[in-house]
């Protein structure tokens, strides 16, 4: 077994404005199964970063239990990472955030640790809308557990196990868009084209961006009447959208036929180039989103693409009305003003 | 691009860089894996297969296995591939018992071999052991032309050469016709041999005629090979106290080195040209710039300076190297010029073909520069019973480039005399064999070290400077051979791809470390190389292209950097990347079917 990959790398790999290249952003080498489909959105994490050129030292990375937990130890080895308790990522990426809100929060999760163990703190990082982005590796079963159905498994999809799903699945994206989510895609991590730039817009955007990844467990979901292997995905995957993201500095320059296009300007100055590939839909309607996930499932298929955004998206910060200053970066004086102040706020209270 | 067609064996024979590059085809990461194993004599028995000298070899090579190795666009330095190849040599056993049988029953054809230098040497090493009777005639007391005469035994002793021209000569099937030099080509063919080998070399040193020149034959001015030769049989011991050598390719090297080691207080190599178009091998340069030799680049000789009957120095004018409008570089004169004393000049200036032993009339026919006629790929004249190979074929080359016509002069022959068409050139034989031994298991050691490569290390030079016959390199220890050993590629377990096999789930890709792996939209070849995640500009690489996948892309891989690690075939949940390990053996005389 190879526990490492050699130091080597392309000697033409390019840089990017840090002067880093993507070895830069890397982490360990993966224990997943090879072919997990985790695996690919960790390299889709990775090339977003090194195309942004987001300093390492300044994302933190957060997960909870499970194979798509494990996977923030395969990139961005030089960034913060913290590998909460099952469920309860986003717990701790919410105190991390109000700690300190200078830092890129990136959660990773999975659809048990979202939809089972951690649903109830996941609907409340959403609405909340703590600035993160939130990455839901959505397999549709229990890999480190050997292959249990999770609570996102279609009903009639067949797993390695042999039997039909019977419950109802939840659909991460209609949760998330009707508890008030700022951002929300749904993507395929066979599909890196569509992937890094819905990583990248996420990353552009203020507020809570909700990702959910479908990534097929080659141990034990990739069967042939699974709904979320390989196969399966690429036959009956739909996009709303094209997404291509271009950063601040650059120019646009691909060119779209008019009505079919739409440029968006994200919170840091970026802009999301979309081409439609769906008319009916409206990127700024929370209520066209669900109608239209609703839409290609009643068809038997699988919308992927960016599928909701709110630009006057306000984080928890400004709601709250926080300092912006780190705590850690605070004195004594600042965190603790004395018994003066305390007796002015008291006396407002009165 | 169209698919990449595997069963084209030139295919994953370009991978293998090295293999590729040498002349003969030696399967270099093969024995060099069996040294890391410590089983010298089978690595030394796939070179003498190949290149029958190896001991000669892996001290004098040419080596142009080492500037193709792909670890050399990897990091600064390539596998010390022909360091290897002596290691083998210095701690083999026995080889007696492998070589193959020479029949005493023979099969009634008689070839002629003229010279006695490696070409002719290894047509003898292929044909005697299929019951030919070999003449080899040479008018030196002992074999092995060039490899004895030029080559000095601080770089090659003479022990080696004897060992190894031994398992040739001495060993029957070859009649070794020492001090027999042929003076006509004409009395050879009257002798009714079945074929002929010319092996003579470029025998002829180039002169130097300039104002001052001594007619009287003081032999204060030598040729350098001619000088040379005379060293390495003895005839000459002593030299001047003052010495200039001309010439800025290997043999001006090995002058230079020999001249100091004869006792000479002052030698000075003067090169026409600036350093850096100096044609000797930069190892070679780099050994005599350790021993303390001068070179100064851009001196011109004009006279050779005379007083009083005796040579006491040479005229040059310096010069300026200018590249013209076409990129042709001139050497434009200064106007300055400068005197170097000596008491001996060694000309080292290039060396040339000489074939005034053959008549012009016996159907053996001359082209250009007054070079016989010989074709490329069979090496035979435009006599049907002359063959021609090595030096004297197509002009100076090196030992290994020999070795290779020799193989194929003596396939020719033996397909001639078997009623064969010799144009019609023998498929190499190929085999490709999974290297899987586990899940994640390889056959051979995949995990890519990032040591740099390490120096032979050298006598000592005080005393070395004093003996001539002192070899200089010492050759890797057994550790430091490992250690080397390990540093190459195994660029002959090729990566295999599987279409029908393949889910596009991207593991290959996302875990090459040198990025050469893309899934991507067919294109033309152009288009296609600037469209992968890093572009393809290594044009004389190959990109491999697979046939079109379900999504209606392609796999495409880029050899160029690709590091052999084996990781696209371990983190492929469906087996579509294996590592095979391709083999690939130039068909010799009586392989061809």
């Amino acid at each position: 077994m190879s526990y490492s990959v050699p130091g080597f790398r392309h000697p033409n790999l390019p840089q990017n404005e840090l002067g880093y290249t993507t070895k830069d952003y890397e982490g360990r080498v993966s224990t997943l199964c090879a072919g997990c489909g985790h695996d690919s959105i960790s390299a889709a994490i990775i090339d977003a970063c090194f195309e942004m050129s987001i300093p390492p030292h300044r994302v933190a990375k957060l997960s909870g239990i499970g194979c798509s937990s494990k996977t923030p130890t395969y990139f961005l080895g030089n960034s913060h990472g913290f590998n909460s308790v099952h469920g309860r990522m986003p717990a701790v990426a919410t105190g991390a955030n109000m700690a300190n809100r200078n830092l890129l929060y990136i959660g990773v999760s999975g659809d048990g640790d979202t939809a089972s163990i951690g649903m109830g703190q996941f609907v409340h990082v959403v609405r909340r809308n703590v600035n993160m982005i939130y990455i839901c590796e959505n397999n549709g079963v229990y890999g480190l557990t050997k292959g249990q159905d999770s609570a996102t498994t279609d009903i009639g999809s067949v797993s390695k196990k042999g039997e039909p799903n019977a419950l109802e699945p939840i659909d991460l994206c209609s949760v998330a868009l009707q508890l008030g989510a700022t951002f929300v895609a749904n993507s395929f991590s066979g599909d890196k084209s569509q992937l890094v730039p819905i990583i990248q817009a996420a990353i552009a955007h203020k507020g809570f961006a909700f990702i959910n990844v479908i990534s097929p467990c080659v141990t034990f979901n990739n069967s042939p009447n699974s709904t979320k292997s390989y196969d399966y995905i690429r036959q009956h995957m739909a996009s709303s959208n094209a997404v291509d993201f271009v950063p601040p500095e650059e120019e646009i320059t691909t060119d779209y036929a008019p009505g079919t296009s739409e440029v968006v300007t994200m919170h840091d100055g970026s802009v999301i180039h979309l081409q439609k590939l769906d008319e009916k839909h409206d990127l700024h309607s929370r209520r066209s989103a669900l109608t239209l996930i609703n839409d290609y499932k009643a068809e038997g298929k699988v919308l992927t693409g960016l599928l909701f955004v709110d630009l006057d998206s306000q984080e928890i910060h400004e709601t709250m009305n926080t300092t912006a200053t780190p705590l850690r970066n605070l004195t004594e004086t600042e965190l603790c003003p004395g018994s003066e102040q305390l007796e002015k706020i008291n006396e407002i209270l009165r | 691009m169209k698919p990449t067609n595997e069963n084209n064996p030139e295919y994953y024979h370009k991978v293998v860089d090295c293999q590729y590059a040498c002349p003969s085809h030696t399967p270099v990461p093969e024995y060099i894996r069996l040294i890391a194993a410590g089983r010298y004599t089978d690595a030394y028995m796939i070179n003498w297969e190949s290149n029958v000298f190896p001991g000669i070899l892996g001290r004098t090579c040419d080596r142009p296995c080492e500037p193709a190795c792909r670890r050399g666009r990897i990091e600064e330095k390539p596998v010390a591939i022909c360091r290897l190849k002596r290691v083998c040599a210095d701690n083999k056993d026995s080889i007696e018992d492998r070589l193959p049988e020479i029949p005493s029953k023979k099969n009634g054809y008689r070839i002629a071999l003229i010279g006695g230098g490696p070409a002719s040497l290894t047509v003898a090493r292929d044909l005697a052991p299929l019951g030919y009777e070999c003449d080899l005639y040479d008018e030196h007391a002992k074999a092995g032309g060039f490899m004895r005469s030029q080559i000095p035994s601080f770089r090659l002793p003479e022990e080696v050469i004897d060992e190894e021209l031994g398992y040739i000569l001495n060993r029957g099937g070859v009649n070794h016709m020492a001090n027999t030099r042929v003076e006509s080509l004409k009395e050879i063919l009257d002798q009714s041999y079945d074929a002929i080998f010319v092996g003579t070399g470029a025998p002829q040193g180039r002169n130097l005629m300039l104002p001052g020149y001594d007619d009287e034959k003081t032999n204060a001015i030598r040729i350098g090979i001619e000088w040379l030769a005379d060293i390495a049989f003895e005839h000459v011991t002593t030299i001047g106290k003052k010495v200039i050598v001309l010439g800025g390719g290997n043999t001006a090297m090995d002058c230079c080195r020999t001249a100091i080691r004869l006792g000479t207080e002052e030698v000075n190599v003067l090169i026409r040209s600036p350093l850096h178009d100096m044609k000797a091998s930069p190892w070679e340069v780099d050994d005599a710039r350790v021993e303390g030799i001068p070179m100064h680049e851009n001196h011109n000789p004009k006279a050779y300076v005379v007083e009083g009957g005796k040579l006491v120095g040479m005229l040059f004018e310096i010069v300026d190297s200018v590249e013209d409008e076409d990129g042709k570089v001139k050497l434009v004169p200064t106007g300055k010029e400068v005197v170097f004393e000596c008491d001996n000049i060694l000309l080292a200036i290039g060396q040339e073909n000489a074939f005034p032993w053959i008549e012009r009339d016996i159907g053996v026919d001359f082209g250009e520069w007054d070079m016989p006629i010989v074709d490329r790929a069979t090496f035979r004249s435009t006599h049907p019973k002359v063959f021609f190979g090595g030096d004297a074929a197509f002009g100076p080359e090196n030992i290994i480039t020999a070795v290779a016509h020799g193989h194929q002069a003596a396939l020719s022959i033996d397909m001639v005399l078997s009623g064969q068409d010799p144009a019609n050139r023998p498929e190499p034989g190929t085999n490709l064999i999974s290297q899987k031994m586990g899940i994640h298991d390889w056959s051979y050691a995949s995990l890519v070290t990032e040591d740099r490569r390490y120096v032979v290390p050298h006598a000592n030079l005080a005393m070395s400077l004093k003996n001539r016959k002192m070899e200089v390199e010492l050759g890797f220890d057994v550790q430091t051979a490992f250690d080397e050993a390990q540093r190459c590629l195994n660029c002959d377990v090729q990566t295999v791809f599987t279409t029908e096999k393949c889910i596009e789930c991207d593991a290959c890709v996302d875990i090459c470390p040198v990025d050469c792996l893309t899934f991507t939209d067919n294109d033309e070849e152009a288009a296609l190389r600037r469209k992968l995640i890093v572009p393809a500009l290594n044009l004389s690489q190959d990109i491999y292209v697979s046939t079109t996948l379900p999504t209606q892309r392609v796999m495409v891989k880029d050899e160029d950097v690709c590091l052999h690690c084996g990781l696209c075939a371990e983190r492929c949940p469906t087996a579509a990347w294996d590592m095979q390990k391709f083999d690939y053996t130039v068909t010799k005389a009586g392989q061809q079917s």
